[in-house]
C-alpha cells in the first residue's frame, strides 16, 4: 500500500515537471524498462487530466451562475417582466377582472349579433382552398406573347373569342387526348393548347365536376401524334409519403419545372380523392401531371390551400382510369383510348426525364 | 477589424477564465437567446440552462488548440443554443411549431458531439465523486477543484501535519480512480 502511494507520489511529481534531471532521466529509463510503471504513468495522466477538465468545467459553471446573478442585478438581462410582459399582464388582469369580463360578455353578444347578421346577409363562400387555374387578367398578358410566338403561323383563335380560364394538362394517349381539371375549363366551350410555340385546336369530351377533371382531343391537322407516351400513368392506390415528386405545368408563359414531396394520403379536410404534396404551386399550374422518381403519374395538381404556401392537393391518378373507364363504356367511339401502362424514363435522371416529356406537356386556353 | 479583434480577446480571455470577458459575452448574448427559447415553449430557466450549456461549449471551443471560430460569436452561440433546445424539446415530446428568428446559423452538429461526449465523462467523474464518501470526497475536491494547498486542508480538516493528509489524499485518489476507470471503460 505504501509502495503504491510512494509510486503515485512520484508519477504524479513526473507528470508536474517537478523532478530534477538525474531523478527524472532515470524515472523514465525505469519506465521503459516496466511496462506496468509506464501504463500507470499513461493511466494517471488521463485521469489528472480528466479531473482538470471537470474542475474547470466546474469551476465555470459556478462562475456562469455569478455572472448571470450580477448581471440580472444590474439590469444588464432581465428575466421575467419586461420581455414577456407577463408579469404586467397578469396584473392588470388582476386589477380589471370584474370590467373585463363584464366587457367580455358585452363584446361576445355583439360578435355573435354582427356575425349572424353577416351571415345572413353576405352570399359569401369563402374558399380554404384555391384553384390554381390561370387567372383571366394574366392570360391575357400570356396571350399576347404565346401570339408572338405563333406570328408567322395564322391564329387558331376564333375572332371575338374571349379568354375564360387556363392551365396546365398532359397527354394520357398519344393519338391526343388531355387530362386536365375541370376547373380550367370552367364557362368555357372550347379550349387551344399550346406547346413548343405551337397552338393546337381541341374538343372537350368530357367534364366531370365532382372529381374536378375533364378530358380534350386535340383535333387539328397540325398535331403530329407520337408513337407512345413517356411515363404511364399508376392506377393503383399506393402512395409512399415522402416520395420525391415533380411536376411540370404553365404558371408563366413557359413551362416550369417544380418539385416537392408527397406529405399526405389524403387531401383537404380528408379527401379521399386527392392528396397532399408539399411544394409551392402557382396559378397555372392546374391539370399538371404529378410524377415520382420512376416517371408514373399519380396525380394532377388541382388546388392548394389558400392560407398556407407549399400545401399543395392532387386528385390522385387513379381517378383519371376511373373517368376514362366510364368514358369508353358510354360511348364506343372512344373504346380505343388506351392509358400508358409503362414508363420508359424509369431509371432516368430528372433532366432527361424532364426532355423527355415536354412534348407532352401542354399550355391550355379557354375560351367562351 | 476592430470588431473581429475584438471578438479574438474576448474568446481569448474566456479560454482563460477571465470575468470581464465571460460578462461581456454573457451580456452580449443572453437576450437573444432568451428570447428566443422564450418564443419556443420554453421558460426562464430553461433560457438560463440552454444558454449557459452554450457558453461552457464555447469555453471548450475556445480551450482546444485547434481552434478557429469561423462565424461571429453570437452566430455560433445561437446555433448551439437552438440545436440545444430543438434537442431538449423533443425529448420532452413537447415538440411544436418551431418559431425561428431571422438569426443566421452554422453547422454546430460536430462541436456539439465533442460536447455530449464531455459531459458523459464529467457525469461519470461526478459519480465516482459521489461514490467516494466523506472526507475523501471533500478532500480530494479541495485538492484538485478548489486548488487548496495541502498546509491549509490538512488543518480544515483536522489532520496532524500536511503528510498525513498527503497520504490520505493519495489513497482517497487510488479509490477514485478505480471507480472512475471501472464506469469509464463500460462507457468506451
Amino acid at each position: 500500500m505504501m509502495d503504491d502511494i510512494l509510486l503515485l507520489q512520484t508519477i504524479e511529481r513526473y507528470l508536474s515537471g517537478k523532478m530534477l534531471p538525474d531523478e527524472k532521466s532515470f524515472f523514465e529509463q525505469h519506465r521503459k524498462n516496466v511496462p506496468e510503471i509506464d501504463q500507470m504513468v499513461v493511466e494517471h495522466s488521463m485521469f489528472i487530466h480528466q479531473m482538470e477538465d471537470y474542475a474547470a468545467n466546474h469551476n465555470l459553471k459556478h462562475k456562469l451562475h455569478d455572472v448571470h446573478n450580477t448581471l440580472l442585478a444590474d439590469h444588464q438581462i432581465n428575466e421575467g417582466g419586461e420581455i414577456s410582459t407577463k408579469g404586467k399582464v397578469v396584473k392588470i388582469w388582476n386589477k380589471y377582472r370584474k370590467v373585463t369580463a363584464i366587457a367580455a360578455v358585452v363584446g361576445g353578444a355583439i360578435a355573435l349579433m354582427i356575425s349572424g347578421l353577416v351571415a345572413f346577409f353576405a352570399p359569401v363562400n369563402q374558399q380554404a382552398i384555391k384553384e390554381l387555374g390561370q387567372e383571366v387578367e394574366k392570360l391575357k398578358n400570356v396571350q399576347t406573347y404565346q401570339g408572338k410566338q405563333i406570328n408567322d403561323v395564322k391564329s387558331k383563335t376564333p375572332v371575338g373569342a374571349e379568354v375564360r380560364g387556363g392551365g396546365s394538362g398532359f397527354l394520357i394517349d398519344a393519338k391526343g387526348y388531355i387530362v386536365t381539371n375541370s376547373h380550367v375549363l370552367r364557362n368555357s366551350k372550347f379550349a387551344n393548347v399550346y406547346n413548343n410555340g405551337k397552338e393546337y385546336r381541341t374538343r372537350i369530351i368530357l367534364q366531370d365536376n365532382t372529381r374536378d377533371l375533364a378530358i380534350l382531343k386535340i383535333e387539328d391537322e397540325d398535331f403530329v401524334a407520337a408513337k407512345s407516351l413517356p411515363y404511364s400513368i399508376n392506377n393503383k392506390n399506393n402512395i409512399d409519403l415522402g416520395e420525391v415528386i415533380f411536376t411540370l405545368g404553365y404558371p408563366r408563359n413557359e413551362m416550369v419545372f417544380t418539385q416537392g414531396f408527397l406529405s399526405a394520403k389524403t387531401g383537404y379536410n380528408g379527401d379521399t380523392l386527392s392528396c397532399q404534396i408539399q411544394m409551392t404551386a402557382n396559378p397555372g399550374n392546374s391539370g399538371g401531371p404529378v410524377l415520382n422518381n420512376n416517371g408514373e403519374v399519380i396525380g394532377i395538381l388541382s388546388t392548394k390551400e389558400a392560407q398556407l404556401e407549399g400545401v399543395t392537393f392532387a386528385i390522385t391518378s387513379k381517378y383519371i382510369h376511373r373517368m376514362v373507364d366510364q368514358l369508353k363504356s358510354s360511348d364506343t367511339s372512344y373504346s380505343k383510348i388506351k392509358l400508358p401502362t409503362y414508363s420508359s424514363i424509369k431509371g432516368m435522371d430528372r433532366v432527361s426525364q424532364v426532355k423527355k416529356m415536354e412534348d407532352c406537356i401542354f399550355f391550355i386556353r379557354a375560351y367562351n | 477589424m476592430k470588431a473581429e479583434f475584438n471578438e479574438q480577446a474576448l474568446l481569448k480571455g474566456l479560454a482563460e477564465n477571465d470575468t470581464k470577458a465571460i460578462e461581456t459575452i454573457y451580456k452580449d448574448n443572453f437576450t437573444m437567446v432568451q428570447s428566443y427559447i422564450l418564443n419556443n415553449n420554453g421558460s426562464y430557466d430553461d433560457a438560463r440552462d440552454v444558454f449557459q450549456e452554450a457558453m461552457i461549449a464555447l469555453y471548450e471551443k475556445a480551450q482546444s488548440e485547434s481552434f478557429v471560430l469561423t462565424c461571429k460569436i453570437n452566430t455560433y452561440v445561437y446555433s448551439i443554443c437552438r440545436r440545444l433546445w430543438l434537442k431538449r424539446l423533443q425529448q420532452l415530446g413537447r415538440y411544436s411549431n418551431q418559431v425561428d428568428g431571422l438569426e443566421e446559423t452554422v453547422q454546430v452538429e460536430e462541436d456539439l458531439e465533442i460536447h455530449e461526449k464531455r459531459n458523459t465523462d464529467f457525469a461519470i467523474m461526478e459519480r465516482a465523486l459521489q461514490s467516494l464518501g466523506e472526507p475523501c470526497r471533500s478532500l480530494i475536491e479541495g485538492f484538485y477543484i478548489k486548488k487548496m494547498d495541502m498546509l491549509a486542508l490538512s488543518k480544515t480538516f483536522g489532520y496532524t501535519n500536511a503528510d498525513n493528509a498527503k497520504t490520505q489524499k493519495y489513497k482517497c485518489l487510488m479509490r477514485l480512480k478505480k471507480l472512475f476507470f471501472a464506469q469509464y471503460n463500460i462507457g468506451e
